[in-house]
C-alpha cells in the first residue's frame, strides 16, 4: 500500500471509529434511560436493557479496533515509518485510544459498566475535537523528533496522561456522587424527624447516580488510577524526556513552558499522593486536588501548545497551514548570537 | 533571662515542628507548583534572552517592577529558591525522625495478637480437628512462605505476623532521592558550562572561551576546566523537502568534523547530527543550528583585498533561510568599507519584491548597502553581525539614486555557478568594488559541560523505585489463633489488618484460609 492510502485508512478508521463510539454512546444511553426506572441494587441479566448494555460495550470494543487500525495507519503513511505522535492530532488520537484501552481492560476487574456512558461520551467528544481542529496531513517528523526516545518519551507520557484524564473522570463522578449523597442523608434526617417515629428504611434508589458505585469506591478507584499513573508520569517527565533533551537541546532541564507545566502537574499530583498518604485526605479534597492536576496536565497540552507555542521548543503545534514547522532543535540557531 | 531563653528555644521547637509537619510539606509543594507559572509565561532571561528584550522594550513601565521581583529569572530567583529550600528543610526534617522509627519497627517483632481477632477489618474462623500444635506449625509455613515474619506463641496459642515493611523504606528512598537529584542539579550549574559557537565550514574551533559568541559558566567554573579539545569543521550535509505537507522543511543535518581530544592526540572523525551530540571527556557537542556564510571579496580604491572570506548571516526566517549580515573592511584605504545587507538562498523577484522561495542555495544572492567611513571599532569591542553606522556614509549612486550591491555567486559550495553571469560591482565614487564569490554553510554549535547529571538521573530512577514501594507494597499483619475446644474441634481465627490506604486484606485473609485449611487436609 502506498502512503496516501495508509493515510486514507487512518481517516477512514477515524471516521468509523467515531461513527461507532457515537452509536455505543446511544445503546448506552439507552440502557440507562431504561435503568433509571429500575431500583439501583436490580440490574437485569438479560431482556432489552441488558441488550442495550452488551451491545454498548460490543459496539466500543470494535470502535477501539478500528482506533488502533487508525493509529497503525497512520504511522505506516509517514516516510519513513514512525510511531504515530508527532503532533497534537496524533497525540490525542492516541491518548484518546489509551482511555478506550484501559476501560476495556479494567471493565471487568473493576466492574465499571458505571462508567460507560462516561468513558464513550468523553473518547467521543475529544476524537472530534481533534479531528475538527487539530487534523494535520501526515508529515515526515522534524529533526529533533526523530529519536528513539520519541517512543519511550511519548507513550509514556499518553499512558500517563489517558489514566489521569481517566482518575479525573472518577473524581468528578466522586464529586457528583458525594453530593447526592449528602442531600439523601439529609432527606432521611428530616424524615426521621418530621416522621418522629423509626425510620421506614431507605426507599428504593433510582436514577443514574444511584448506580453510580459508592463514594468509598470511587475515592479507592480514584486513589488507584493516580497511584498508576503518577510514576509513569515521573517517567515521562522526569526520566525519559531530560534524556532526550539532552541529546537533542544539549541541556536535560531548561525551564522551557512544556517543562515547567510538566513539573507543576507532577507537583500537584505528588501533593495529591502526599495527603493521602499522610494528612489522610480522603474523598472531597481529595478529589479536588486531582482535579486542579488534570487541569495542569489539560492546560500543558492544549495551553501551552497554542498560547506559548513560538516560545515554547515543544511546539509542535503549529497550524497545518505553515510549511514550515520549526524544526524545533535547530530552530534555535535563529536567535542573534551577537 | 532564663524564661526568655527558653521561650526562645520553644519557639524554635514550635517552629521546627510547624516547618516539618505535613501540612506545611503540602502548602510548600502547592506554593512550589504556583511559583513555578510565572515561569512559563514571562519569558526567562536563561532560556530567551531575545524574547526577554523584546518584552522589555513593550513594557517599559513594568520592567523596573519585574526586575526587581526577579521575574525574568524566576527559577534562580530568592523567592523561588527559598520555596525549595523550605521544602528541603522540611523534608529533612521529616525522614529524620521517621527513619529512626522505621529502623526501630524493622528490628521490632511483629506484635501480639489482639484479643478479639473478630474485631479486625478482616477476619475468619474455621474449625477443624487438626491439633493446635500442628496448626500452629502449618500457620508458620504458610505464612513465612507468603513472605511474612512471622513471630510463634505457643503458649498462647497464636501466630503474629507482618509483612511490607519495604513500604516505608521505599517513602524514605523516594524523599532521600529528591536530594540527590538536587545535589546533580546543583553541581551542574555550579561546576558546568553552557557556550555557543558559530563554526563556518572548512573553519575550527579549540575549546578556550575566548573562542565563543556566547559562554555561561557556573559560578565556580575554572577557565582550567575546559577540556583541551579542538575540532574542524569540514562538511555539512542538509537534505531539503520538495514536496508534500512539510516542503520545504530540511531534515538529515550532519556537521562533519575532524577532532583531537587534546593537542598531539590522534584525529578522529565524527558526523554531528541532532540526537547525536559528539561527547570528548565531559563535554558535550551538539548541532543546534545552521546558516549561510557568503564569501564576499571587498576590494578598495587602490585595488586591494580589504576583506575576504566567509561572512556569518543570520537566518531571519526559517523557512526561506532570507539571512541578515554584514561585512566590514576595515583595512580598505583611503576609507575602511562596511557592507550591510539581506542575503537569500533561492532568490526570485516576486512582484518588485526580493524574495527567497526555498531554504536551500539553489540561487544564491545578495542585496546590500555599502557604507564608508569610521567602523567604530575605537569605541571598543563590537558585533561581528552589526555594522555601527554612526560614523559611515552610505554609498549613493553619482545621481543620488538608492545604490545597491545586488549580486550572484560565483560558486556554490565550490561548484562554478553557470547561472551567474556578473558577481561583481564597482562602488560609486571609486571607492572599490565587491564580488560574491563562493556561499558555504556553517553550523551553530552548542558546547556544554554538566556534571552531576548522572547524579541527577540517578538521583531520579532511585525516586522512582522508591516511589513504586511505597505505592505498591502493601504492609499488613496477619494474626492466627487457635483454641481447643471442649468438643476436641480446633477453632482457628484469621485476622488482619491493613496498613496502607486503598489496600483491601480481604483476599488475602481467604487465600491464607484455603492454604492453611489445604495443608490441614494434605497432613491428615
Amino acid at each position: 500500500m502506498s502512503n496516501d492510502a495508509w493515510e486514507t485508512l487512518s481517516n477512514q478508521s477515524v471516521t468509523a471509529a467515531g461513527i461507532l463510539y457515537f452509536l455505543a454512546l446511544l445503546a448506552h444511553s439507552a440502557q440507562w434511560a431504561a435503568l433509571r426506572k429500575l431500583p439501583a441494587d436490580e440490574t437485569p441479566e438479560s431482556g432489552q436493557v441488558a441488550t442495550f448494555g452488551r451491545f454498548g460495550l460490543l459496539l466500543t470494543g470494535i470502535a477501539c479496533a478500528a482506533h488502533f487500525v487508525a493509529l497503525v495507519a497512520r504511522g505506516l503513511a509517514a516516510d519513513p515509518n514512525r510511531v504515530p505522535w508527532g503532533n497534537m492530532y496524533e497525540f490525542t488520537l492516541s491518548a484518546t485510544f489509551m482511555v478506550t484501552f484501559a476501560y476495556l481492560v479494567l471493565y471487568r476487574k473493576y466492574k465499571l459498566s458505571w462508567l460507560s456512558p462516561w468513558v464513550v461520551g468523553l473518547v467521543f467528544v475529544t476524537m472530534m475535537i481533534a479531528v475538527i481542529w487539530l487534523y494535520e496531513r501526515v508529515a515526515p517528523l522534524t529533526e529533533a523528533l526523530s529519536s528513539p526516545w520519541l517512543v519511550i518519551h511519548v507513550i509514556s507520557a499518553i499512558l500517563a496522561s489517558g489514566v489521569f484524564f481517566l482518575g479525573g473522570l472518577v473524581s468528578i463522578l466522586f464529586l457528583v456522587k458525594a453530593r447526592s449523597e449528602a442531600r439523601e442523608q439529609m432527606q432521611e434526617r428530616e424524615l426521621v424527624t418530621a416522621g418522629g417515629g423509626a425510620p421506614l428504611g431507605p426507599a428504593p434508589r433510582t436514577g443514574i447516580l444511584a448506580r453510580i458505585p459508592s463514594t468509598d469506591a470511587l475515592d479507592r478507584l480514584s486513589y488507584r488510577l493516580h497511584a498508576f499513573a503518577f510514576p509513569v508520569w515521573t517517567f515521562a517527565v522526569l526520566i525519559s524526556g531530560p534524556i532526550w533533551a539532552h541529546y537533542a537541546w544539549s541541556r536535560y532541564w531548561g525551564w522551557d513552558a512544556k517543562e515547567v507545566w510538566a513539573f507543576i502537574t507532577w507537583v500537584v499530583y505528588a501533593a495529591y499522593l502526599h495527603a493521602r498518604a499522610t494528612a489522610g485526605w480522603k474523598g472531597r479534597n481529595a478529589a479536588i486536588l486531582a482535579l486542579v492536576g488534570l487541569a495542569t496536565l489539560l492546560f500543558n497540552f492544549i495551553g501551552i501548545n497554542y498560547f506559548f507555542g513560538g516560545s515554547s521548543q515543544h511546539s509542535y503545534a503549529e497550524a497545518p497551514a505553515a510549511v514550515v514547522q520549526v524544526d524545533a532543535g535547530i530552530g534555535v540557531g535563529a536567535a542573534p548570537l551577537g | 533571662m532564663a524564661a526568655s531563653e527558653l521561650g526562645f528555644l520553644e519557639l524554635l521547637r514550635w517552629a521546627w515542628r510547624q516547618l516539618t509537619s505535613m501540612r506545611t510539606a503540602l502548602v510548600l509543594l502547592l506554593l512550589l507548583a504556583l511559583a513555578a507559572i510565572p515561569g512559563s509565561v514571562i519569558p526567562q532571561s536563561n532560556t530567551d534572552a531575545f524574547a526577554v528584550q523584546r518584552w522589555q522594550d513593550e513594557h517599559p513601565k513594568l520592567t523596573p517592577i519585574y526586575e526587581k521581583l526577579e521575574l525574568f529569572s524566576v527559577f534562580d530567583s530568592v523567592w523561588f529558591s527559598a520555596i525549595y529550600l523550605l521544602l528541603v528543610v522540611s523534608l529533612v526534617g521529616c525522614i529524620l525522625p521517621r527513619t529512626r522509627v522505621y529502623w526501630r519497627a524493622f528490628r521490632a517483632k511483629p506484635p501480639a495478637a489482639p484479643r478479639n481477632l473478630a474485631r479486625l477489618p478482616h477476619h475468619a474462623t474455621y474449625e477443624t480437628t487438626e491439633s493446635a500444635d500442628e496448626l500452629l506449625a502449618t500457620a508458620e509455613r504458610v505464612l513465612r512462605k507468603r513472605r511474612y515474619r512471622v513471630v510463634v506463641d505457643a503458649e498462647a496459642g497464636t501466630v503474629s505476623a507482618e509483612k511490607g515493611h519495604l513500604r516505608e523504606a521505599g517513602n524514605l528512598l523516594f524523599h532521600l532521592a529528591i536530594l540527590v537529584v538536587l545535589g546533580g542539579f546543583a553541581t551542574g550549574s555550579l561546576w558546568g558550562y553552557q557556550g555557543g559557537v558559530v563554526v563556518a565550514q572548512g573553519s575550527g574551533f579549540s575549546n578556550t572561551i575566548t573562542q565563543y559568541d556566547d559562554f555561561v559558566p557556573g559560578s565556580l567554573l575554572q577557565a582550567s576546566d575546559l577540556e583541551p579539545f579542538h575540532f574542524e569543521f569540514d562538511k555539512f550535509d542538509i537534505e531539503w523537502l520538495e514536496s508534500g505537507p512539510r516542503q520545504g522543511m530540511a531534515q538529515k543535518f550532519a556537521a562533519h568534523l575532524r577532532y583531537t581530544e587534546k593537542p598531539g592526540a590522534e584525529e578522529k572523525k565524527y558526523a554531528l547530527r541532532v540526537n547525536h551530540p559528539l561527547s570528548i571527556g565531559g563535554t558535550d557537542l551538539f548541532l543546534i543550528g545552521h546558516g549561510y556564510a557568503p564569501h564576499i571579496t571587498v576590494r578598495d580604491a587602490n585595488g586591494d583585498i580589504a576583506a575576504s572570506g566567509p561572512a556569518v548571516f543570520l537566518p531571519e526566517d526559517q523557512a526561506s533561510f532570507r539571512s541578515f549580515g554584514v561585512v566590514k573592511a576595515s583595512a580598505a584605504k583611503p576609507e575602511p568599507i562596511g557592507l550591510e545587507g539581506l542575503l537569500f538562498p533561492t532568490f526570485l523577484m516576486i512582484d518588485g519584491t526580493p524574495m527567497s522561495i526555498f531554504g536551500d542555495d539553489r540561487n544564491p544572492f545578495i542585496s546590500m548597502q555599502a557604507y564608508v567611513g569610521d567602523l567604530g571599532w575605537s569605541k571598543g569591542s563590537q558585533s561581528v553581525y552589526v555594522l555601527d553606522k554612526s560614523g559611515m556614509k552610505l554609498l549613493e549612486k553619482p545621481d543620488g539614486g538608492l545604490f545597491r550591491v545586488d549580486l550572484c555567486a560565483a560558486k556554490i559550495n565550490g561548484t562554478p555557478n553557470t547561472s551567474c553571469k556578473n558577481s561583481t560591482v564597482k562602488l560609486p565614487d571609486g571607492a572599490g568594488s565587491v564580488t560574491f564569490d563562493d556561499i558555504t554553510p556553517w553550523v551553530r554549535i552548542q558546547i556544554s559541560r554538566t556534571p552531576g547529571k548522572g547524579i541527577a538521573l540517578g538521583g531520579v530512577v532511585l525516586a522512582l523505585i522508591g516511589l513504586l514501594g511505597s505505592l505498591f507494597i502493601r504492609p499488613r499483619r496477619v494474626w492466627v489463633r487457635v483454641r481447643r475446644r471442649d468438643d476436641a474441634e480446633t477453632l482457628v481465627e484469621v485476622g488482619g489488618l491493613e496498613r496502607s490506604n486503598g489496600g483491601d486484606a480481604t483476599d488475602e485473609i481467604d487465600e491464607i484460609v484455603t492454604q492453611l485449611k489445604g495443608r490441614g487436609t494434605e497432613d491428615s
